[in-house]
């Protein structure tokens, strides 16, 4: 399946669930969104769903918009027209569900990783306090010792990237939302950090969640590295100047 | 179409009643109301100086009103969180505009009267105090990135609004803690009833003309939205080829 | 009766929470600044030249010095947490972390308060250094209540630093940071900085009574931390 996007955008419906009769709720859903920065458009009129489950890797080159797209979903902007829902919801009210990791690693650089990653905890925590190991956790799965007391300044790239990796990993999101998270990392640790990607998805989602029937884990990760995202590229979404060129592999979607 | 004729003829009445306003209160004062006994001629500058300072005690809160309305509706309803924004952004204009004439001709006044250009008198200071409050808020629409300025101008406006008695409270504090008495020109303890017509038509033409002020640049910033509106619509019809 | 006492209870756990919130918010902030000590060795310096400077102005008497040495200090405190201010958000926008702390559920004015607590111990650590070398600098001893000092401190340290943690926050991500600070900071300040002169004046020289400055600072700190926490969300998500 190939749409090619024209200024009327393009629209990518969830057909298994259109086919079941049920209105199934979306991962996220953007509806005719357009972001303006002052003159600027980073993103027209654009429409696009994205499945419970799914995983979308977006390609593009600099300034097409893909993290544009990601912080939109994430809810660190608000589109300038159109609508944008997560999970059938604004994103501010889903945010315990929802996590974004960038290029750049979003802990303080005088912390610690753990400490960085408890800190995050507590803030996510609905108790006080107790954050139930969750931290030294998501570090040891992505292959960093929770015992380190070097604070995170003075880790390598490829160290940070994990880290930041463990804090989005700790708090189980459902949405996972990853912008360039390879850029500055050399193949073998990219390579690495698709694997953890893929053993994250396979994790089963905690009875927590609400809609029925729509379970599972779902990723949109932006790069323009393409080659490196593959395994994740359930579904290829590719952009260009503000717009959805193309997404190709949706129909596998169904599958999942 | 229709409706920006109607407006139009609307303000050009209005500018003419302005003008009309002004020019009976300018003879009133200057030739018809009697000379003051002890400052004489100098005193008539009291019919400007006390309209204006009245007036920008009033825009403020025209402001404030406009902002918090700016901010119920910056999510719900963007196209009338625009038109408040625009409201508050008109009055903080007028607010400093009517401020700095009430400075000026406070010193002017000041000067001829009590032989100083300027003193720290209670009313004095509050009055620069205010001023300073809403060129700030100007400073800060100038120099916030664009995008978040509306939201932040609208917070600053609240807070300011939350300052104004504050400040006008705590400088009557402070010059009547100080021991040295400054002498005020007691006009407010009642004015003789043959400077009462002088007095009301000054405030009222000054009033006119300050809602006049507001109104027109409230429909110059209208402009500059929907010139800003166009563009973006353009911006996001426009082809790809453009873009790039 | 019974549901009463669940509903209360229900509001003190969710106070509690909040408060953990706080308290994790304040206790990163000392950590962060433990770590590098940056704003307040930077803020220490700054004030102490700053008392230098005037001291070197007006080369003080003891008399002259007790009528102008509560102005200076504030003066001196005021310029020093600009300093301490910018830096306190400088943090949370490196790396981006900011982001993070946006979309994390815990209540933003969460945020404002952990830090501004945090900005009024690093103040107050400040004020502990300064205060000695500002009696034998300008000969001070105080004519009036000098224990009344006790309460003037902390109010004057909290209405500069939770309107300026949230000024700090507003000129974040503006394009001349540290100029917009003070611009729309002091403006807005100005009856607080009056009382808090006023009030350390009328201590020092023991000729009235501050009481009324005391008043003025703590309906201006109870009306400001007020509008700080319920606007700072807006303030936090405008882009």
């Amino acid at each position: 399946m190939n749409e090619t996007a024209h200024e009327t955008g393009s629209i990518h419906t969830n057909k298994p669930d259109q086919a079941s009769g049920a209105v199934r709720v979306a991962a996220a859903r953007l509806d005719a969104v357009s972001k303006l920065y002052g003159g600027f458009a980073a993103l027209r009129k654009v429409t696009v769903g994205f499945a419970v489950g799914s995983s979308t890797v977006v390609l593009g080159d600099n300034g097409a918009g893909k993290s544009t797209l990601l912080r939109l979903i994430a809810g660190l902007i608000v589109p300038t027209r159109g609508t944008v829902k997560v999970f059938g919801d604004e994103p501010r009210w889903q945010r315990r569900r929802i996590a974004y990791m960038s290029h750049e690693a979003m802990l303080y650089d005088e912390l610690s990783a753990m400490e960085n990653l408890r800190y995050f905890a507590e803030l996510q925590s609905d108790g006080c306090g107790c954050v139930c190991g969750a931290p030294e956790r998501a570090l040891r799965a992505v292959g960093l010792d929770p015992a380190l007391t070097r604070p995170v300044g003075q880790y390598s790239q490829g160290m940070k990237q994990r880290a930041s990796l463990a804090r989005v990993l700790q708090t189980d999101p459902e949405l996972l939302l990853l912008d360039e998270p390879f850029s500055n990392l050399d193949v073998d640790s990219a390579r690495h950090m698709v694997e953890l990607l893929m053993e994250f998805r396979s994790r089963p989602v905690s009875a927590a969640s609400t809609e029925q029937g729509a379970r599972g884990r779902t990723i949109i990760l932006t790069t323009h590295q393409a080659h490196l995202a593959e395994p994740l590229a359930e579904t290829t979404l590719t952009m260009r100047a503000g717009t959805i060129l193309s997404i190709v592999g949706a129909a596998r979607e169904g599958a999942q | 179409m229709r409706h920006t004729r109607i407006y139009r003829a609307v303000g050009i009445c209005w500018v003419v009643l302005t003008l009309a306003a002004l020019v009976y209160a300018t003879r009133l004062a200057l030739v018809v109301a009697p000379t003051e006994a002890t400052m004489g001629n100098v005193q008539r500058i009291f019919y400007y100086h006390v309209p204006t300072s009245m007036l920008s005690l009033l825009f403020p809160y025209v402001n404030f009103v406009a902002s918090v309305f700016y901010l119920g509706w910056r999510r719900r309803d963007p196209l009338r969180a625009m038109a408040a924004d625009a409201v508050a952004i008109s009055a903080a204009e007028v607010t400093v505009v009517f401020s700095s004439l009430s400075l000026l001709t406070g010193m002017l006044w000041g000067r001829a009267a009590w032989g100083i250009w300027w003193t720290w008198d209670a009313r004095l200071t509050s009055m620069l105090l205010l001023w300073l409050l809403y060129v700030s808020y100007l400073m800060l629409r100038k120099l916030s990135a664009t995008g978040q300025t509306q939201t932040l101008a609208a917070v600053l406006s609240v807070f300011a609004a939350i300052d104004v008695p504050i400040v006008f409270m705590s400088i009557r504090w402070w010059r009547t803690q100080h021991p040295a008495p400054v002498f005020f020109g007691g006009q407010d303890s009642g004015i003789d009833p043959s400077m009462m017509p002088a007095f009301g038509w000054n405030v009222l033409g000054w009033a006119m003309w300050g809602v006049f002020l507001l109104a027109f640049r409230y429909a110059l910033e209208r402009r500059r939205q929907e010139r800003e509106q166009e563009a973006a619509l353009k911006s996001i019809e426009g082809s790809l080829e453009i873009a790039q | 009766m019974s549901r009463v006492m669940s509903e209360l209870r229900n509001d003190l756990r969710g106070l509690r929470r909040y408060f953990g919130h706080v308290w994790c918010h304040l206790r990163k902030d000392l950590r962060l600044e433990w770590r590098s000590r940056d704003s307040v060795v930077g803020m220490l310096f700054f004030a102490l030249l700053v008392v230098i400077i005037f001291s070197l102005a007006f080369d003080p008497t003891a008399a002259v010095s007790r009528e102008i040495a509560g102005g200076i200090l504030w003066v001196a405190l005021l310029f020093a947490s600009f300093t301490a201010l910018n830096q306190s958000w400088t943090r949370e926008q490196r790396n981006r972390v900011l982001d993070a702390q946006r979309m994390s559920p815990a209540p933003a004015s969460a945020l404002f308060l952990g830090k501004a607590l945090a900005n009024l111990i690093f103040v107050a650590l400040i004020e502990v250094v300064l205060s000695p070398l500002f009696i034998v600098f300008y000969n001070l001893h105080a004519l009036g209540e000098g224990w009344m000092l006790a309460i003037v401190m902390p109010l004057g340290t909290w209405a500069l630093v939770c309107n300026g943690t949230f000024f700090a926050a507003m000129s974040l991500r503006t394009r001349n940071r540290e100029l917009l600070l003070p611009l729309i900071m002091v403006p807005i300040s100005i009856p607080a900085l009056l009382g808090m002169m006023q009030a350390t004046t009328a201590i020092l020289t023991g000729e009235s009574d501050p009481a009324i400055w005391i008043r003025l600072l703590v309906a201006y700190n109870i009306a400001f931390t007020t509008v700080c926490l319920l606007l700072f969300e807006t303030v936090l998500s405008a882009e």
